[in-house]
Parts: C-alpha cells; structure tokens; sequence
C-alpha cells in the first residue's frame, strides 16, 4: 500500500486555511485601491517591503492578500461545480445504468456527445450570454464533468445490479425508484468520491482558465486565472503578479492529483486506467 | 468498412445539428444577446435596432428556422466588431490555427512514443521516473501558466526567442511547447501503461517463443496495440486541444481562430462567437470521424461491433 502523499495533504491544508482565514491572515483588502504603493515588488527584491510580502499590483494592492481571497473563489466554485456536475452525472449513470434498455441507450449517446464536443466552448458562450458570474462559471464547468462522471458511474452500476443482494431487493418487491437510492447508490460512493476527488485538479484549471480568458468571476474579485490573465502585459517589469499565482495554481492541482491518485488506488484500484 | 465509415458520417452531421440547436437555444433561453453587446446605456430604439440585427425578432420557433436556413446556405450571420460575414473571418482565420496545431499534434507524438515504450520496457529506471515527473507536472501546469512562464523565461530574461505574433521557425518554438506539453504528457502515461499490459500478454509471449527480433516486437506487435487507448480516448485530447490553442493564441497574440474566439468573448461578439463554435464542431466531428476511420483501421474489432 502507498504511503499517505502528506506533502500534498499539507499543501490542500494551506490552502483551505488561507481561504478560511482570508480576513484574519491579512490587514489588507483584496480590491481596495492604493495607487501610491502600485508595482511594488516582493520583500526579497530590491524596492520591496515586508508590508507587501509577495508585492503589489498595478492599482497597488496587495498581491498576497488577493491570493487568499482567490483560494476562496477558487473552492467555493470547485466545490459547487463539483456538486452540480458531480451530482448530475452521479445520477444519470445510475439511472442509465439500473433501468437500461432505450433509456441507457439514448443517455449514453449524450455522453458520446459530450465527449465529443469540447465544452469550452459552451462555457465561454454562455459567459457572453448570461454574463460572468459564479453562476455562469458553475453551469459551465458543471458541463465540462457530468458526462465523466455519468460514464463510469454507469458502468459500476451495470456489474452491481446482477448482484444477489439486487435480486433479493427485488423479490422483497421493492420499487426500482428504493433499490437504486438505498441499494445501488451506496455501493458506488466509494467511485464517486475517488472520480470527485481525480477531478478537483480539472475544476480549478478550468475556472482559472475560464477566469483567464474574460468568462470567470468579473473582475475587481480576485480569482487565481484573473491574476495571471492580469499580470501578463506587466510580464518584462513585474513578473511577480502573473508567475506567483501561476505557482500557486500548478502546485494545488499537483496536490489534488496526487492525493486523488492516492485515493484511488486506496478505494478502488480498477479505476486505474482513467 | 464503408458501411462504417457512412454510419459515422451520419453521426456527424446528426451531431452538427445537436451542437447548432444546442447553441441557438443558449444564446436565446439564458438572457438577450442584444444587451451583451449593447453599451448598459444604450436608447430603446437602438436595442429594436440590433433584436433585429442579430434576428433576435418575432418568435423563437421562426428565428429558428430561419438561422438553419440561413446556417445551411453558409450564412451565420455578420461579426459586430469586423463588420464581415462570421464565417468569412472564421476561414481568414483558420490557415494560422492549421500552421501551428498540427505540428505541435507530430512534435507531441514523436516524443511521447519512445518515452513511453521506454519507460514500460524499463520500469522504474531514471528515464521511467523521470519521464513520470514530467508527465504528471504536465498535467498539473495551465497551459496558459506555462506560455507566460516561457515568455518570462526564454523572450525577457534570455532574450533567446520572440514572444508574441507569427514570424519565422523561432516564433513557433514556444507556441509549440505551450500547446504540447499536456498532449506529451498525456500520450506518455496512456502508451506507458497500455504498454505494460501488452508486453504481458499471450501474443507477445508466443511472438518471442517465434524468435521474433525484439525490435519487431516491440515495434510491430506492441505499438499498433498501444496506440489503441490514445485513439479512443481522443476525444478528450480533442477538448484539451481547443481549450489550448485558444489560451496558446491568446497568449502568444497568434491571428488563428483560438485568438478570435478570444476576441468574441471580450468583445461580446455574439453572431461571431457563435459562427466560430458552430464551424469548430464542424471541423472537431471531421477530424473525429478521420480518427475514428483509423480507429477502426487499427483496431479491426471496432469495425464488428
């Protein structure tokens, strides 16, 4: 058995503690201007101070404390992205898997389509059609994960079902509607929780991506991709403001990959393959 | 082998008309695209004015069929910042997009195969784990990130290669590298671990018992086998190809579509962002199809079933 990925445990852990303590953590606002104090670099560079840790940007405020707001913006919508996306496919595969025939049929051929069709683009015009917001970025990225989800889910609940203890459900006479919550859905929460887990790292490249080009939360709201999208004209004289939240962003989505690959293999190996 | 190909061809256009209702409907059931594009300002005469423009008029049913009507004649309308037919500058665009991703699509695969034949065949040596790092810190790293990252690095510290706009081969070497390392890395890790199931399995056995050369063996027997997984999972390789070159040319100010697909959702480009979703589905389900023909070509069981 795989040792626990702490480094990875520890990095989740900062995050979450900055996101929660985000007004305790810093003095600073994260969308208050302070023109006076723009572009100043981190402490370790020349011209920087300890007041600005990780420096300041083009309207002078505090790049560090936009980051622990951003960690914010960041899990809240990964874990409603996760919950929609995730909730929906969980559904639908277990409703395809159980009731089969034309219904699975046409279910799947939705999920073919989906994989089909890079969802991108559905996010990025729903963002000119609804206009950015959280809810926009959710139903967005919630299109980018069902048909995942839905998929293997699906797949699970086509083996569960000819198992003896569905068989005797049956016989007991209960409704399909009772066998698929109380008996079916229970057995594949152990799926469901290693695929929300391996797609945590999905969620947030999405929203930074999406926040990147112009179809995130709106600005002055700090968001990780914005403040990379932000920084990149400053890149030859402040490249703090883009590389720092880049970092941030590579080394959570390593941790949740490496913690999901922990998982998986922990919970149910034979999803090895994904 | 025919029959196949005709029922995938039918698929795809099935699947042309799904994405382009699907798009209508967006455009028109989540808000009214004229206030997007519209300053909040703007009088009630000029709204009129572009409900009309953008045939956002009379009842959905009938604009409905009046946009299919107009989309299968090649008509999608006029982009509001170029003030051209949509598909026009579409197709202006689409000759740069073409220069760049099919190179970075070889670039990615010569890489990817070697490595991930070598790190089967040598499981847990240097190059295995190495070539593992890279992979899984591909995965990790926004390709967005990464461009910015090499433009810091190798444009304003080295000074080596230029940042932005197209030009001669060094304008392409950074570009190729931001699109690619997710497909590299991706393609490794699928060829590593089919790989090791093939070098497991009967035939193999029974090639080497043959005498067969290793080379043979490897290169005849395993990799037409390993490559099986990369083609059925093309699809999502084909999502992070689109999601790539629109933030690789936004990045790199590449005049190809991704950029313009960019430049409709900054500038609230209705007409114009739908024309270019509707035309990548068209070329993403025809690349698809090609994939598929070769699936099938690779992989005889697929043809049968």
């Amino acid at each position: 058995m795989r040792r626990l990925p702490w480094t990875s445990l520890i990095i989740i852990g900062a995050m979450i503690f900055m996101a929660v303590f985000a007004p305790v953590l810093t003095p600073h606002s994260p969308t208050d201007q302070t023109l006076s104090d723009k572009l100043k670099p981190p402490f370790w560079e020349e011209g920087g101070s300890t007041k600005y840790l990780l420096g300041t940007d083009i309207f002078g405020r505090d790049v560090l404390t936009r980051m622990f707001y951003g960690a914010r913006v960041s899990l809240i919508v990964t874990a409603l992205a996760l919950s929609v996306g995730g909730g929906v496919g969980l559904l639908i595969g277990i409703v395809s898997g159980y009731v089969g025939g034309r219904l699975d049929s046409f279910l799947m051929r939705l999920v073919d389509a989906a994989f089909a069709f890079p969802a991108i683009l559905f996010a990025l015009l729903l963002a000119v059609t609804m206009g950015q917001g959280m809810k926009t970025l959710v139903i967005a990225i919630s299109i980018l994960l069902w048909a995942g989800f839905a998929r293997v889910v699906r797949g699970e609940v086509l083996a569960l079902k000819e198992r003896d203890f569905v068989a005797l459900a049956k016989v007991h006479g209960c409704s399909p509607a009772r066998i698929m919550a109380t008996h079916i859905l229970p057995n594949v929460l152990n799926t469901f929780m290693v695929l929300v887990t391996l797609n945590i790292g999905v969620v947030i490249v999405a929203e930074a991506s999406l926040s990147f080009l112009g179809a995130g939360i709106p600005p002055p709201t700090p968001s990780w991709g914005l403040m990379v999208a932000e920084g990149r004209g400053k890149i030859t004289s402040a490249w703090w403001l883009s590389l720092i939240p880049g970092i941030a962003i590579t080394m959570v989505v390593l941790a949740f990959n490496l913690f999901g690959d922990w998982l998986r293999d922990r919970l149910d190996p034979k999803l090895r393959q994904l | 082998m025919r029959r196949y190909i005709v029922q995938r061809l039918l698929q795809g256009v099935f699947l042309v008309l799904i994405v382009t209702t699907i798009v209508f409907f967006l455009g028109r059931l989540t808000g009214n695209p004229a206030d997007m594009v519209l300053p909040e300002d703007a009088s009630e005469e000029d709204r009129q004015e572009m409900i009309e423009t953008l045939g956002l008029d009379g009842p959905v049913h009938t604009q409905f069929f009046i946009f299919m009507g107009n989309a299968l004649q090649g008509d999608l309308g006029l982009s509001i910042r170029y003030r051209q037919p949509a598909a026009e500058v579409f197709f202006s665009r689409l000759p740069n997009t073409m220069k760049i991703v099919p190179a970075t699509m070889i670039v990615a695969l010569v890489l990817a195969i070697p490595l991930g034949i070598l790190s089967a065949l040598r499981r847990g040596s240097v190059t295995d784990r190495f070539s593992g790092a890279i992979a899984v810190l591909g995965i990790a790293t926004p390709n967005f990130w990464l461009g910015i990252l090499l433009i810091y690095l190798f444009s304003v510290q080295l000074g080596w290669l230029p940042s932005a706009r197209m030009g001669g081969f060094t304008h392409y070497i950074l570009p190729t590298i931001t699109l690619g390392t997710f497909l590299v890395a991706g393609f490794m890790r699928l060829i590593r671990s089919s790989m090791l199931e093939i070098l497991d399995s009967e035939f193999v056995k029974l090639a080497r018992i043959k005498g067969l050369s290793e080379f043979k063996v490897i290169w005849k027997h395993c990799l037409r086998n390993a490559l099986i997984p990369v083609l059925s999972l093309w699809g999502v390789f084909m999502g992070g190809l689109v999601t790539g070159a629109i933030v690789t040319e936004t990045v790199f100010a590449w005049p190809g579509v991704g950029r313009l697909t960019y430049e409709a959702v900054i500038f609230r480009d209705f007409p114009l962002l739908q024309a270019v979703i509707i035309m990548d589905a068209i070329l993403i389900l025809f690349i698809n199809l090609l994939v598929d023909i070769l699936y099938a070509y690779v992989d005889p069981r697929i043809r049968y079933t």
